[in-house]
């Protein structure tokens, strides 16, 4: 009841960014055939969804900054309130960017088969999830704007990069894919690419999934504990040893993929579709 | 008197390098207006923001409502309305949109309409906060305040910073809470806030509270006495002004003599006769009324404006 009336505020902040930013990948990225498209819809996607931790730590960081914060906490909100708000404001704020890039792929691209949906729209959900809560760690251990853009652009180049999200992971070098295994926005990237282009159920990519669920409820309840409300208060020593412990289960997970390989054989099994489409004629004529 | 509604004993908070608060106490019944009136510095935000569960206290005991700050901070927020220094919204919150928001956090709430009438909002009520002038933006922030009609207001310093003739429609506002028996706390550096609204004063320096009562009280303390401020061409010795007619009081001030006097007369008719004596000029001399502010020197030896 609360947050729905919350959300209005972040309504403004949070809508016309990642409206321009899916714009410009999906242009670029949209230009082949339908089966190339289809490759990119997951990347395309994780992108969408990992945009939401730049956006929302920057808002929260504003908000302490100019005392927005103070007049919240001077009334009955908790900080959980006001994370979990921030969190669900940005989620349904993702939806319809996510429904454009479907749309825009199934009738401007004619991709007929999208995958499996419900995979998609669930990696969707867990995506934006995660990747918000990352953002309220950011705002947290973070004292001033400033701060708060360069530990963004820190996370953010290899976290797109890396991961599969801009250039597919069968491009990058063996090493730099045995890194991408540690990141989380491989299995986010994977697990969305895998539903689009593989049309594989959620129960196959169960893993993924709950990786990211997992994630997220460590990353939010160590952004609780870390919240601050005021401009002037600066963080606790420690806080930066609780924002590290959120890695501990992605490198867990990255060490068992690494020996287990299944996520980067199924990116490279993607990669290899990707180019064989290259190879063959377009189907459409369009290339 | 019942109990209090309020009650603060020996409050102490310290920041990493200033000891901001050193052992304050007072206690507001319901229905008062209870003024803590200092320089900046003194204390007084820091006090109210732990009254209003927003800072924890390195000691004391604090009880708002019957209810602890730290303890029960949810419930106290639901009785408490706050007007805070130094806070703003978001730009592109409308007024509207802002008092259906905050409103939303309460149990009890009063009509967005009847606050955006009362505080002459109506027409702003699509404007966003941004949009909105000095005086406009402090009446939303009172009208907030307001929302939840709170069994305890506290207002930081409500017309720092505004222009005088905005802050007489603050002032008006906070005279008609008055008049509705509301319980208020605020904290101002202005005498004239003070004395005009408020019932009770506590007069706070250093983090202390140096005196304490009706503005009435307080300024018969200092023994109901006029102030003669002159400037002089040349020095004069302290102990030959304090020596002139009907003078209780006399001190340098920012190269100024402050006399404070029985009857301004006869200290003025002695002290131009002691001028001419001693061949000095007078430059200046400002008669006032006594006011808190005599108060505050007397107890200080300091002007509260500094």
């Amino acid at each position: 009841m609360v947050l729905a009336l919350r959300n209005k505020m972040f309504f403004f902040f949070s809508v016309v960014m990642p409206l321009l930013f899916f714009f410009l990948y999906a242009g670029i990225f949209a230009k082949g055939d339908p089966t190339r498209v289809r490759f990119f819809l997951g990347p395309v996607l994780a992108l969408n969804v990992m945009g939401s931790f730049w956006g929302l730590s920057a808002t929260l960081v504003m908000y302490r900054e100019q005392g927005i914060l103070r007049r919240f906490h001077v009334a009955p909100v908790t900080a959980s309130d006001m994370l979990a708000s921030s969190v669900l404001a940005n989620f349904i704020l993702t939806l319809p960017t996510v429904t454009v890039v479907l749309l825009f792929a199934r009738f401007i691209f004619h991709v007929r088969d999208l995958g499996d949906l419900l995979a998609a729209f669930l990696f969707v959900c867990a995506g934006t999830i995660s990747f918000g809560s990352l953002g309220l760690v950011v705002a947290s251990i973070t004292n001033t704007m400033q701060e708060t853009q360069v530990l963004n652009q820190l996370l953010w180049l290899p976290l797109i990069f890396l991961s599969g999200a801009t250039f597919p992971l069968g491009y990058l070098p063996e090493k730099v894919q045995g890194i991408s295994v540690f990141l989380p926005a491989t299995y986010l990237v994977t697990g969305l690419q895998q539903a689009t282009l593989s049309s594989k159920h959620v129960g196959e990519l169960l893993v993924y999934f709950l990786a990211l669920i997992f994630w997220s409820a460590l990353s939010f309840f160590v952004a609780s504990q870390l919240f601050r409300w005021e401009p002037e208060t600066k963080i606790p020593r420690n806080a930066k040893l609780w924002a590290a412990a959120t890695i501990i289960p992605f490198i867990l997970l990255g060490i068992w993929e690494y020996g287990n390989g299944q996520m980067l054989k199924q990116a490279r099994d993607a990669h290899r579709i990707l180019e064989q489409s290259y190879s063959a004629p377009a189907p459409n004529g369009k290339s | 008197m019942p109990n209090p509604i309020l009650q603060v004993d020996n409050l102490e908070k310290r920041y990493e390098d200033v000891h901001a608060v050193r052992g304050v106490s007072f206690r507001v019944h319901e229905g008062e207006v209870f003024g803590l009136l200092g320089p900046n510095g003194a204390g007084k935000t820091s006090t109210i923001e732990v009254l209003e569960g927003l800072r924890v206290p390195d000691g004391g005991r604090v009880s708002v409502c019957g209810l602890d700050p730290q303890k029960n901070p949810n419930e106290l927020k639901q009785e408490i309305g706050a007007a805070l220094q130094a806070t703003s919204l978001p730009d592109k919150l409308r007024v509207h949109e802002a008092l259906r928001l905050f409103g939303s956090f309460y149990r009890r709430k009063r009509k967005t309409d009847e606050l955006l009438r009362r505080f002459g909002l109506e027409e702003k009520r699509h404007a966003f906060y941004s949009q909105l002038s000095g005086g406009q933006k402090q009446r939303l922030v009172l009208a907030l305040a307001l929302l939840n009609d709170p069994k305890v207001l506290f207002l930081d310093e409500p017309t720092a910073g505004l222009d005088p003739q905005v802050r007489r429609e603050i002032y008006d506002v906070i005279e008609e809470l008055k008049r509705e028996r509301k319980t208020i706390v605020l904290t101002t550096h202005y005498i004239e806030e003070a004395e005009r609204l408020c019932d009770r004063v506590a007069i706070v320096d250093h983090g202390k509270v140096i005196a304490e009562g009706t503005p009435r009280e307080l300024k018969q303390r200092s023994g109901d006495t006029a102030r003669v401020e002159v400037r002089l061409a040349k020095q004069a010795p302290n102990d030959v002004l304090k020596g002139l007619d009907a003078v209780v009081d006399a001190r340098e001030l920012d190269g100024a003599y402050v006399l404070h006097c029985q009857r301004t007369a006869p200290t003025i008719v002695s002290l131009v006769k002691m001028l001419e004596a001693t061949g000095n000029e007078l430059v200046s001399l400002e008669i006032a009324t006594p006011s808190l502010e005599d108060v505050f020197i007397e107890l200080t030896g300091r002007r509260l404006r500094d």
